[in-house]
């Protein structure tokens, strides 16, 4: 039994206060430096020979001026890889953080950010401009499949309504019925399409990064300012509704208006992420999952760790998607769920005892 | 997680049950038979009946009928029987009203593995594809109950998460096979969508088997069914083997999904509604429930591909998305309306 150790922040004369476990200032701490590790590892593989040395000078700007290869170590580094290598940290710390939301407003340790079927409704809006539209704009499509998933979360939350309540049983099961029959109209467009659009179509549905550039990367840091601090800042609403709907309302929480708040930013991180990268599944079930582990339940330190934690998740899988089969690259979706699989059988496997 | 009971049901008196069952058996036939009549060409009733008992070579209708549409709808009916007895078993053994081997990811997995087969091999025997489909829906069967059961019992709720969870693991790994390899995608498309196209003779000798041994095991285990049904404690206060029956009974809805997907792709919903409605016409006792189940099933995507055939004339529509058409608003108003709390 660990001892249970916090930190607190109490301060004087401010009206408000906060505590974390202590673990959590360290499990921070290694992600970020790990984080950089990667971020580092991952702008020098690529198909362009450099050297980590370089790449931190070109990070930094102090690449020598008289470098002969300064040019092109700068577009490479700022205009090929930096991009997406943010995009991709940027969608994980938004699905995780969504996914650690989903988890504890649904009381469920086994729901993850799509399950209002936010994904399937952005993947049907996406999937209907790529395959339904001859020359589709593609600069459109983060647009189209945020409102796709707007919808589609709206409904659902609709129709669970019942007598001024949303049981979370309620929503979880209407999202899985809406999830089914848009992915059945997903399937449709995808078996009657041309061909190439479908593959595509595919590629987008399966999540991917390649080719996002610095306006994602603008989008996506617009939301996350607003969101994640909204979230953060939630904490300790999500510790008490966690403790259950009569708990929580016991210690004064307004249970329905926090739950749909609390709604509203999830989806609107997982939309936000979707709309830039695709559908990218389990890192919203699985870092919350491995983050509680590490640093507990509470959610004042448990969330931006979630964050953090998905984002680095995503990097490393970025690079691993590029390096596997180079110089191709395998899309990050497929990444995450051959790491999301292994993990759950590890669950499976510690937990067959009890 | 409790659904409403249902203290009445539609066939009030018992020995109205086995005359309803020979009406539904009745109903089956008529329509097969409609549907053999309807096509690129609508042939009429005489001539369908005269191409089944008086078939004549010559007669290009006869041959149409034979080789194409009553395979078809043979399959249809099969794959209907198959799909709703297993989603009864799902329902009685999990006690749980939302499960289906779609929800729970057992189409998935079995669609995955055939995929697999197609994109390994070249040209795949047909006994590849059926046992493709067995293994992948054993293996999704299994880890489906496995993530359920995750820090507890594998209450409805957590299975049905777990299957979401399983299928779009799967589905990624399909995906990611379809990306690869477009030859791949082209030969399985309308396939993945769930399909009774292209269904002959071959394909159906080799999956029926498999089916009819579920169709009969299910048969002969449906009172143990029942009994589960009641719940875990009561089962075996009642001195049943509940591991035993489980086996046998997880091992039937894995004959009996696999062999359906193995012969028409990934149909869904047709296990989750056909046995509440079955549920509804004769009530709990699964002796009823499951040749009911069977009936009804063929019948519902027997029409269900009917209305696929003609819904866009020309152009056919899978009979997988015409399923989720109809079951979607069905689970729907089921999680809406009969799931307490």
């Amino acid at each position: 039994m660990v001892r249970q150790t916090w930190i607190t922040f109490r301060p004087r004369r401010l009206p408000f206060s906060f505590k974390f476990d202590r673990r959590v200032p360290f499990a921070a701490l290694i992600l970020s430096v790990f984080m950089l590790m990667v971020l580092i590892a991952s702008i020098n593989y690529g198909a362009y020979n450099m050297t980590p040395l370089d790449v931190v000078q070109t990070l930094t700007g102090t690449l020598p001026a008289d470098h002969p290869d300064a040019r092109n170590f700068n577009l490479v580094v700022h205009t090929f890889r930096l991009p997406r290598i943010l995009v991709a940290f940027l969608v994980g710390a938004a699905l995780a953080t969504s996914g650690a939301l989903m988890q504890s407003i649904t009381r469920n340790p086994l729901a993850e950010p799509g399950i209002l079927g936010v994904t399937a409704g952005a993947g049907l809006a996406a999937v209907t401009m790529i395959v339904g539209m001859e020359n589709a704009p593609m600069e459109l499509l983060p647009f189209i499949a945020f409102g796709g998933a707007i919808l589609t979360a709206a409904a659902v939350y609709a129709l669970a309504w019942k007598q001024g309540a949303t049981s979370p049983v309620r929503m979880i099961l209407i999202g899985v019925a809406f999830a089914s029959v848009l992915q059945a109209l997903i399937t449709f467009m995808l078996v009657f399409g041309e061909i190439r659009d479908v593959q595509q179509a595919y590629v987008w549905l399966t999540g991917s990064v390649y080719g996002r550039n610095w306006e994602h990367v603008r989008t996506l840091t617009l939301w996350l300012l607003i969101l994640l601090p909204l979230a953060f800042l939630s904490a300790r609403s999500l510790n008490a509704l966690n403790l259950g709907d009569e708990v929580a309302k016991g210690f004064g929480v307004l249970v329905e208006g926090q739950r749909a708040f609390l709604l509203v930013i999830s989806v609107g991180l997982a939309s936000a992420a979707v709309a830039v990268a695709g559908t990218i599944g389990f890192v919203g079930l699985v870092a919350p999952h491995i983050t509680r582990r590490l640093v507990g339940p509470a959610h004042e330190g448990m969330l931006p760790v979630t964050a953090l934690f998905g984002g680095a998740l995503l990097v490393l899988a970025d690079l691993i998607g590029r390096w596997v089969i180079a110089p191709s690259e395998v899309p990050i979706g497929i990444i995450t769920a051959l790491i999301g699989a292994p993990y759950f059988m590890l669950l499976l496997y510690r937990e067959r005892k009890s | 997680m409790a659904v409403q009971a249902r203290q009445t049901r539609i066939i009030g008196s018992r020995a109205l049950l086995l005359p309803g069952l020979l009406l539904s058996l009745g109903l089956l036939v008529l329509a097969l038979l409609w549907s053999i009549t309807l096509g690129a060409a609508d042939i009429t009733p005489e001539v369908v009946y005269d191409a089944l008992f008086n078939f004549d070579e010559e007669i290009f209708d006869h041959l149409i009928i034979q080789t194409v549409r009553f395979p078809r709808v043979l399959a249809g009916l099969i794959v209907g029987a198959a799909l709703a007895v297993a989603g009864a078993i799902m329902q009685g053994l999990t006690r749980n009203p939302l499960a289906d081997s779609g929800i729970l990811g057992i189409n998935a997995g079995a669609a995955f593995a055939v995929v697999m087969v197609a994109f390994v091999f070249d040209a795949p025997s047909l006994s590849a594809y059926s046992f493709a489909g067995l293994t992948g829906a054993a293996v999704a069967a299994s880890f489906v109950y496995g993530i359920g059961s995750l820090g507890g019992t594998a209450t409805p709720l957590r299975l049905t998460l777990a299957g979401v969870i399983l299928t779009a693991f799967v589905s990624s790994l399909t995906t990611a096979i379809l990306i690869q390899d477009q030859e791949t995608l082209e030969k399985i498309r309308f396939w993945t969508a769930g399909s009774l196209a292209g269904r002959d003779m071959p394909i159906i000798a080799q999956t029926a088997p498999f089916i009819a041994v579920g169709l009969v095991g299910a048969m002969l285990i449906s009172r143990q069914i029942t009994t589960i049904s009641l719940g875990e404690d009561v089962a075996k206060g009642l001195g049943q083997n509940t591991v035993i029956i489980k086996l046998i009974a997880a091992g039937l809805v894995v004959l009996l999904s696999g062999g359906a997907v193995a012969l028409a792709g990934p149909i869904g919903f047709v296990g989750l509604v056909i046995p509440h409605i079955a549920r509804f016409m004769v009530g709990v006792d699964y002796r009823w429930i499951i040749p009911y189940s069977a009936l009804l099933g063929g019948i519902l995507v027997t029409l269900a591909d009917v209305a696929a055939r003609v819904a866009l004339r020309p152009q056919e529509l899978p009979v997988g998305i015409m399923m989720a058409v109809i079951g979607a608003p069905f689970f729907i108003y089921l999680a809406r309306w009969k799931v307490r709390r």
